[in-house]
């Protein structure tokens, strides 16, 4: 099943199941959806149902947040997260600090949903990864699916939940096959929120990605291990909460660690796991832990700069011989 | 006061004051925010059938922010039953009306997105009550959003004590009693428990 439908089916499910979910965005009804993922939506579930938006995202987002302090449960789709910036304010005050600063009184059941991170070529202001951006803060949750069972079951968890939920999807993965087995079809099917999944087991290094870099890690696995390195590849699915214990566990057992992630990498996903790490398994380590991140830079746009600013299983290879003490001094992408 | 008898147990502070029993949705501390929150309230009205109206009240500061137009525009194109409650007291914070807005008749401003505006006594009560009791039973019937410019002063010193023709010396002095008394539960009143500091950020 591709990812593009696995997100389809989750929102048709959901919608069928509960008549407060809706979705709105820009070019989610009549064009099917900028990246077809709500395609067929609008005819099954009107226009009342099926939004599209002017292109206003304060505004837009604003009135979801206030829909869902009236018992909605809105699903909002930026084109791309980087347009989500144009409504922070609402995500941020509006829709994560409400339950907290109502003691309760309001719920904020709403889905913030889009594709994040790098493309192919779109340029700087279309390329950032918004990961560690949102799970920095409290009342937020703050998912990132990699395969089309992790689409399925984080959506819909994601629907159901009572609380604000960011949804970090990716272009480059929609139209990415997976096997799904019969229970990820069922329309029962869900994730938990706050637990990583161990998408291949090791003993020598515990390597921790998410969205398109979980993929890129398993092809590192695949070249470590005709080196006789055996990776642990953790899937972590969801950024906030961060499944802390299972990172802990893996690292105890390999006692080393390398994260990846594509986003910039001043306080990035990876400073916290690695903080977390030392923080709580210190005793365990015996090689440093290490970031691997996007470059230190506004995504360029020409293909073979954009290459360099994002990390390559290449990189995520050598950090790894690096952490199992086989040579390679110089990490791959320097920063200023 | 940050009290634990407070309405969100001493976490929200006084911008941030909700009662959803009665319908109040709270203040906002980010200027303009509240309009497309309380535009999604109307649009949640409407989605449930209900037959409900929202009023949406800002200050003439806030009629400078940007979400304020956007709201303006869906409110607009959807019909949504929301009455827009602008507050002109003549001054943001420090800034007047003319220094801050090129077009000062504030009731305009709706024009330009599909919002009807009218101006409004906003010192006599009973304009303001027949006001908004035409825009609510406009908006009931579908006729979408309507922008309603209260036109006020703001008091220099304590208003309390300034003569207002709308109101009797007794009636004050009833008023002032009954603050002080609220004023004095919630000066008694102890702080949160230290406990509440992690509970609610979820439901």
């Amino acid at each position: 099943m591709m990812v593009r439908e696995a997100l389809n089916s989750a929102l048709d499910e959901e919608m069928s199941a509960d008549p407060k979910v809706l979705l709105m965005g820009e070019e989610v009804g009549e064009y099917q959806g900028a990246y077809k993922i709500s395609k067929g939506l609008l005819e099954k579930y009107g226009p009342e149902r099926v939004l599209d938006t002017p292109i206003t995202e304060a505004g837009f987002t604003g009135i979801g947040v206030g829909a869902a302090f009236y018992g909605l449960k809105p699903i909002v789709e930026f084109m791309t997260f980087n347009f989500s910036m144009q409504a922070i304010d609402h995500i941020i005050n509006s829709a994560a600090k409400t339950s907290y600063m109502s003691a309760g009184q309001i719920s904020v059941p709403i889905v913030f949903r889009g594709p994040n991170g790098a493309a192919a070529g779109v340029g700087a202001q279309h390329s950032q990864c918004y990961a560690s951006w949102y799970a920095s803060c409290p009342g937020l949750k703050v998912l990132a699916p990699y395969s089309s069972e992790d689409a399925r079951g984080l959506l819909k968890a994601a629907i159901r939940d009572p609380d604000p939920v960011v949804f970090l999807e990716n272009e480059l993965l929609y139209g990415e096959s997976f096997p799904v087995s019969a229970e990820v079809l069922d329309s029962s099917f869900c994730l938990p929120i706050g637990k990583a999944k161990i998408e291949r087991e090791g003993k020598d290094v515990t390597i921790t990605a998410f969205s398109k870099m979980v993929g890129y890690a398993l092809k590192a696995a695949e070249i470590l291990a005709k080196d006789g390195i055996s990776a642990e590849i953790i899937n972590l699915r969801s950024i906030r909460p961060l499944d802390r214990p299972a990172i802990n566990a893996s690292v105890r057992k390999t006692n080393r660690l390398v994260t990846v992630e594509e986003g910039f990498p001043q306080h990035g996903v990876g400073a916290e796991i690695c903080a977390s790490i030392i923080e709580d398994s210190f005793g365990y380590l015996d090689a440093p832990v290490e970031r691997i991140t996007g470059a230190d830079v506004p995504m360029p746009y020409a293909a073979n700069l954009e290459r360099m600013a994002l990390p390559q299983v290449d990189d995520i290879v050598r950090a790894a011989r690096r952490a199992c003490y086989r040579s390679v001094p110089m990490a791959a992408a320097q920063s200023y | 006061m940050g009290k634990r008898t407070g309405c969100s147990k001493g976490k929200g502070g006084s911008m941030h004051m909700f009662n959803t029993a009665k319908n109040f949705f709270g203040g906002h501390g980010i200027v303009g925010a509240q309009v497309p929150i309380g535009t999604g309230i109307a649009f949640a009205e409407q989605y449930k059938k209900s037959k409900g109206v929202v009023f949406t009240c800002l200050g003439d500061g806030a009629m400078n922010q940007g979400q304020v137009y956007e709201s303006f525009n869906m409110a607009s194109l959807w019909k949504l039953p929301v009455v827009y409650v602008v507050e002109n007291n003549e001054y943001a914070m420090g800034t007047s009306v003319p220094r801050s807005s090129s077009v000062v008749e504030l009731c305009k401003r709706g024009e330009g997105c599909g919002v009807p505006g009218r101006q409004v006594d906003g010192m006599d009560v009973f304009a303001v009550v027949g006001a908004a009791d035409d825009a609510a039973k406009l908006c009931r019937n579908g006729n979408g959003p309507i922008l309603l410019e209260m036109k006020t002063y703001r008091f220099r010193g304590h208003s309390m004590s300034d003569p207002a023709k709308y109101r009797t010396r007794q009636e004050v002095d009833e008023v002032r009693e009954t603050v002080n008394e609220a004023v004095e539960f919630a000066q008694n009143s102890p702080e949160p428990d230290v406990d509440e500091l992690y509970t609610d950020v979820y439901k």
